[in-house]
């Protein structure tokens, strides 16, 4: 019985029709591919993309130059130089992070005691030299301007556990 | 009218031959160009993809973008080449499968050259096909190349027989070798095509014209994963569009072949309105499509076959299987009642 069972298999090609019939019915199944540019999958709160420095809302900046970003910093992407201002309050004359050794981890974000440097959900950007990738303490700050609805809003959602 | 068959028959005979030519290789050219585009979709779509869909609407402009590219870029002729037979393998590859087209029946009537060794003719191009595979794979002087052009010449013999004896079976059939014969002995519907009486040989012909063609799940010659592309890892540019081509219109051939030889050609498949009010070609075109579908499906469905793998089906198997259905037909035609199956 097994063998004419055998006979009828290997020549109806029944295996070769199985899996005709598993791509054909693929074929006809709903595709879920996102059409990039103007599709987008969503993002978490928690999406740790290019960093921005935040101020406060008089527009003090918040960064006090503690350089425990600096410290945390496991690739060392970060360089702080710092000295006092003319009101007595430390702040920093240089914040560097150099993006091409930047590995995203968000340590600065939670090392920082000031909220200072966060990283936001920017994942499309780039730079015009391949010589260097980094981002001044001005760059830092216009996005931290220019994003900070969304820095917000991101720390807002996330802030129940924390 | 009158004036255009006036001024038709007064033209010279080669130009009235070179625009019947252009009007077969012309769309057979854009089939082959859709063809690529259709294999990518179809198989993007069993992948759960969407495939090209960027130039153009829906991506119908891809094939046009890719030929241009093909067109503009460099052909790189390797130094320690043949250059001679470097620059006439893809010609020897394409000039076939565009010459097998001369004899194919798009209708009873719409046929460019309606020989009555048809069927010969066309095995004969089809296996001139694998010169082109071969020089290339030679002078391109490159271990890849030359590994794939020997994987394609031995595998070619060993399917070529195969599809030969197939042919045989159909022959002794129809009882021609008339292509437009073989056709008319198919009319009456369904029931009438080789397709049923001659069932093993039309898997035979299928599996071996896959085979024939280079392509998944026989694709060795080219070969991705082992010998990066096979006969024509040198090629680049119009070189290797030439390649493309002759693959993709050589796939079509086949396809064509089968419809003619198994599926009724250019019949409908039910002899009564409103089917049978539909011209020929709609019906030979439309089936061509089936079986070019075929192609893609199972490109998209199996794994490459083993090397000795592909060997033993092709002598240990198919050979003997088209033999004993020869036989078989041999023996009910002569020695029993039952000969009209075969008829």
């Amino acid at each position: 019985m097994s063998v004419i069972k055998k006979f009828v298999n290997t020549w109806g090609l029944t295996e070769l029709a199985r899996g005709l019939g598993v791509t054909g019915r693929y074929f006809f199944k709903k595709k879920f591919t996102i059409q990039y540019p103007e599709e987008k999958t969503p993002k978490s709160p928690r999406f740790r993309g290019l960093h921005a420095l935040r101020r406060y809302p008089n527009g003090e900046e918040r960064c006090i130059g503690c350089k425990l970003c600096e410290a945390v910093c496991p690739a060392l992407a970060i360089t702080i130089d710092s000295e006092e201002r003319e009101d007595g309050t430390r702040r920093t004359t240089r914040y560097d992070i150099d993006l091409f050794k930047c590995i995203y981890c968000g340590f600065c974000e939670e090392a920082c005691p000031v909220d200072s440097i966060v990283l936001t959900d920017i994942d499309e950007y780039h730079f015009e030299s391949g010589e260097t990738g980094v981002v001044t303490k001005i760059d830092l700050l216009n996005l931290g301007d220019r994003y900070e609805a969304q820095i917000a809003s991101a720390r807002q959602q996330d802030s129940a556990y924390r | 009218m009158g004036w255009i068959m006036t001024t038709w028959d007064s033209l010279p005979l080669i130009l009235q031959l070179g625009i019947k030519i252009g009007f077969i290789v012309g769309p057979l050219i854009v089939a082959v160009a859709y063809y690529t585009l259709a294999e990518r979709k179809v198989i993007a779509y069993m992948h759960v993809r969407v495939g090209p869909n960027r130039v153009g609407p829906r991506g119908l402009l891809q094939p046009i973008a890719d030929v241009l590219k093909l067109m503009f870029k460099e052909m790189i002729i390797p130094s320690k080449s043949d250059k001679y037979l470097f620059l006439i393998a893809p010609v020897l590859a394409v000039t076939p499968a565009f010459a097998a087209w001369a004899v194919i029946p798009f209708s009873g009537t719409l046929v460019l050259a309606d020989i009555d060794a048809g069927l010969l003719y066309v095995l004969a191009l089809t296996s001139m096909s694998v010169y082109g595979v071969i020089i290339a794979g030679w002078a391109s002087n490159s271990k890849y190349a030359f590994l794939g052009a020997l994987r394609s010449a031995a595998q070619i013999v060993a399917y070529e027989i195969a599809m030969g004896f197939a042919l045989v079976g159909v022959l002794m059939v129809a009882g021609s070798l008339n292509l437009n014969t073989i056709i008319q002995a198919q009319s009456g519907g369904l029931h009438q095509w080789f397709f049923l009486p001659l069932f093993p040989l039309f898997l035979v012909y299928l599996i071996s014209g896959v085979a024939e063609t280079n392509r998944a799940p026989f694709d060795v010659a080219e070969g991705e994963s082992e010998i990066v592309a096979g006969f024509h890892v040198d090629y680049s540019g119009m070189g290797f569009a030439a390649f493309f081509l002759a693959e993709y219109a050589n796939m079509l051939m086949i396809s064509a072949l089968t419809v003619i030889l198994f599926l009724g050609g250019w019949n409908s498949p039910f002899d009564f309105p409103p089917f049978s009010w539909l011209p020929g070609v709609f019906w030979f075109l439309a089936k061509l499509s089936v079986v070019a579908f075929l192609f893609l499906w199972f490109r998209a469905t199996f794994p490459r076959y083993r090397y000795d793998q592909i060997m033993r089906l092709g002598w240990k198997v198919f050979i003997p299987v088209t033999l004993i259905w020869i036989a078989v037909i041999g023996a009910f035609k002569f020695f029993t009642p039952f000969g009209f199956i075969f008829s």
